[in-house]
């Protein structure tokens, strides 16, 4: 298969600016455009820009967590696009959307664009809806539910004898309780994976504590190049590559205990050049992984290699708040973050759609762009 | 600086109300396999996928494109899917063609489709919601309103709309893929068809269609070592514009950005009379009204002169200085979801010279163009026989 034309320069674009609503486990008073109306004021305003200023906008959002048509119609009114502006749709997470925006301004001929996913998940029955993103005449008919799917998984995981449920715990408690630094996070508590392990099985080998919330949420971003991102931000968020890939739909098809797509995209992003990919050889300071279930962070860092010493998930992850087609752009917003705080020189984000880990995208991030700022290995 | 991009395949299905001999992965899997068929190359070769569809209720399947991965050979690839309503096929092929003018990719398949039968287009348009006045009437209860304000103010004959609808229908007979093929298509069989929305007849709106469409997008270097039969269609200018739905003092007979699109893309291209200098034009005309409508927006007529421009025949394949939708446009073919991808798709078969009867002799540059929402969102390209 033929990768990437691989042009020798990347135009270096950075995330300059982000914006998240805490995350909640029911937004009872706001619809989505009054949900992201505040978070696009402060991403412009954290910067001092208006939509003005901005070369391109792009969304990413699905219309069955609305259970409407055409939702990101809507949504636009919380930026609105007048005078008319170049503006595109996934409907994917957000996080791919970054990729499409992070292509465009590849061309040179912009230099900022903004970024943007809603995900009001609460008003929908998840477990049924997500059963009508399978196939539709041999999977979608038998109405398996995202849980059932995910604990498919984590057996799986569990048959290589590489993870335990006690493993599935710890990362769980490691989450959450990070997750109380995190004042975004929906889902933050101290228990010991002891504890957890208390908890009864939701579809077995998955308890409780291994399963994401359901959350509203949504966030923004602002993707700035070369200069422009220097000028907008004291310590720009360089993204030093991207890549995503898909696997096959059919879960029979796949190695469930194994994401490589994850891999692949990985490769993409170059996240092995400075470190090579054999296992735990990935020094980066943060990864922010897009696990909803807690066995599928296992999975993850065995794909991209990470060292022990990576910090994962130091937002609390996907476990600690979950917004549909939001979370995967939040991880490249808390990594990105952990940059332009200063805190972080390196960076990795990752994120997933589909059942079981199909679509997985990974972002290299770091304090310049030039590239890693990677320890050797 | 952008890298140069060109279509280098392309292929479609045979549209019909009801494809019942193929699931959605079928569908798709004919334009696609027609595509890398016309341009040359297997599904191996191909180093990324984009696919575009209206809202995934139309089928009643949440983010199709996760099941279609293995059908569409993007296993290992990266896939995108881009939804902007009606403009979507366009849309679609725009954010394709990026990957390869961006440096990313040099064969990018992008694909665009719509099974209306599996499920029913008109109750996914209307799903009531808080706060909101249901679009109980689909989308030409939406726009018949739009049309009327654009005969009041050009003063335009009720005719106008029925000599399109004749022109359309009958330039489809020339296209083996189009849904309609009403062989005895007559004014008069148009003029006494019922009255839906008032004033738009049963035919003058688009039908219900299953089909889909796919192209190869490809870099200078891999235009130039194409195997097609073919030469390539060289992309000179692609561009995308949204505005609100509604706001006060909106125009939305002759919308802002649809003028702000077409002058990027002509801007682009070089185009500064559209008329003389575009050769053949595939646009989005889904009620046929909307021609005229849209020869003022996209500046092949002054503004209020659209149907002076229709009713001189300007705009037919047979005789006409400017056809338009010589495969009989969306009004002979509406798998929503790839209408906009076929007007884009038809322009560069006339740039390629592979549009059989329906080809316009010596294209050298034709426009392809889409909208949709409540005729806020649009994309456009423009195509041509020389490298840019």
């Amino acid at each position: 298969m033929s990768a990437a034309a691989g042009r020798a320069t990347v135009r270096p674009v950075a995330v300059v600016s982000a914006a998240q609503t805490k995350s909640v486990r029911r937004e009872d008073h706001r619809n989505e455009v009054e949900m992201l109306m505040p978070v696009v004021t402060d991403v412009f305003a954290n910067i001092g820009v208006t939509k003005a200023d901005m070369g391109f906008v792009c969304s990413g959002s699905t219309d069955y967590l609305v259970g409407a048509p055409f939702s990101f119609v809507m949504a636009l009114d919380a930026v609105g696009v007048w005078p008319p502006m170049r503006e595109s749709h996934v409907e994917m997470d957000g996080a791919w959307a970054l990729y499409e925006a992070w292509t465009l301004l590849q061309e040179g001929e912009i230099d900022t664009a903004l970024v943007y996913s809603f995900g009001r998940s609460s008003p929908s029955q998840l477990d049924r809806i997500l059963a009508l993103q399978l196939d539709p005449y041999y999977m979608a008919p038998m109405w398996p539910d995202p849980v059932a799917l995910a604990a498919l998984q984590a057996q799986a995981l569990i048959d290589t004898g590489k993870a335990t449920e006690k493993d599935f715990a710890a990362v769980a408690a490691r989450s959450r309780r990070d997750a109380l630094r995190n004042p975004n996070a929906q889902v933050a508590k101290d228990q010991s994976p002891d504890d957890l392990l208390r908890d009864d099985y939701v579809v077995a080998p998955l308890r409780r504590h291994a399963l994401p919330p359901i959350t509203d949420g949504v966030v923004a971003v602002v993707l700035a190049a070369e200069d422009r991102a220097r000028d907008l931000c004291e310590r720009p968020a360089w993204i030093t590559g991207i890549d995503h890939r898909i696997e096959a739909h059919a879960l029979g098809a796949r190695d469930l205990a194994q994401s490589p797509s994850t891999r692949l995209a990985a490769q993409g992003a170059g996240v092995f050049d400075a470190s090579g990919d054999a296992p735990g050889a990935v020094h980066v300071d943060v990864a922010e992984l897009h696990a909803p279930f807690a066995p599928q962070e296992l999975i993850l860092r065995e794909a991209l290699g990470l060292a022990d010493s990576v910090a994962v998930n130091p937002s609390g992850g996907a476990l600690a708040a979950n917004a549909l087609m939001v979370a995967g752009l939040l991880r490249i917003v808390e990594a990105a973050s952990r940059i332009m705080d200063g805190s972080a020189r390196s960076a990795i984000a990752h994120a997933t759609s589909g059942p079981c880990l199909q679509q997985n995208l990974v972002c290299a991030l770091a304090a310049e762009p030039s590239g890693p700022a990677r320890k050797g290995a | 600086m952008a890298e140069r991009c060109a279509v280098i395949g392309v292929g479609q299905t045979k549209h019909a109300s009801k494809r019942e001999d193929v699931s959605i992965a079928g569908l798709v899997r004919e334009a696609a396999g027609r595509a890398l068929e016309d341009a040359g190359l297997d599904w191996a070769d191909i180093d990324a996928v984009v696919i575009g569809k209206a809202p995934d209720m139309f089928e009643g399947v949440m983010m199709p494109e996760l099941y279609l991965a293995s059908a569409l050979g993007a296993v290992g690839k990266p896939m995108l899917r881009v939804h902007t309503a009606g403009s979507v096929g366009g849309s679609t092929a725009i954010v394709a063609a990026h990957l390869v003018a961006s440096g990313r990719h040099e064969r990018v398949l992008t694909v665009a489709f719509e099974k209306q039968s599996d499920s029913d287009a008109m109750w996914a348009l209307s799903v009531p919601q808080p706060f909101s006045a249901p679009l109980l009437a689909g989308a030409g209860g939406f726009f018949a309103p739009i049309i009327r304000a654009y005969m009041r103010r050009s003063g335009a004959p009720d005719h106008i709309g029925i000599l399109v609808a004749v022109k359309d229908r009958l330039q489809a007979l020339k296209n083996p893929y189009a849904h309609l093929h009403i062989e005895d298509i007559s004014f008069d069989m148009v003029k006494d068809s019922i009255m839906l929305w008032d004033p738009i007849r049963y035919l003058e709106t688009c039908p219900s269609s299953d089909g889909a469409a796919a192209m190869v997008l490809a870099s200078e270097r891999v235009a130039e070592s194409s195997t097609s039969s073919r030469p390539p269609a060289w992309i000179h200018g692609m561009a995308m514009r949204s505005e609100p739905t509604m706001f006060a003092g909106r125009d939305q007979v002759n919308p802002q950005a649809g003028l702000d699109c077409a002058a990027d893309v002509y801007h682009q291209a070089g185009i500064t009379e559209p008329r003389r200098q575009i050769d053949v034009a595939e646009v989005y005309v889904p009620f046929s009204w909307f021609e005229p409508m849209w020869l003022e927006n996209l500046g092949f007529a002054e503004k209020g002169d659209g149907w002076k421009l229709t009713e001189s025949g300007a705009t037919a394949l047979d005789g006409g200085d400017i056809p338009w939708n010589c495969s009989g446009g969306v009004l002979s073919s509406n798998p929503i979801g790839a209408s906009g991808m076929l007007r884009f798709l038809e322009a560069a078969m006339q740039v390629r010279g592979q549009a059989g009867e329906h080809q316009v002799e010596n294209v050298r540059t034709a426009l392809g163009h889409a909208y949709g929402g409540g005729s806020q969102f649009f994309a456009m390209w423009v195509l041509s026989t020389d490298k840019p």
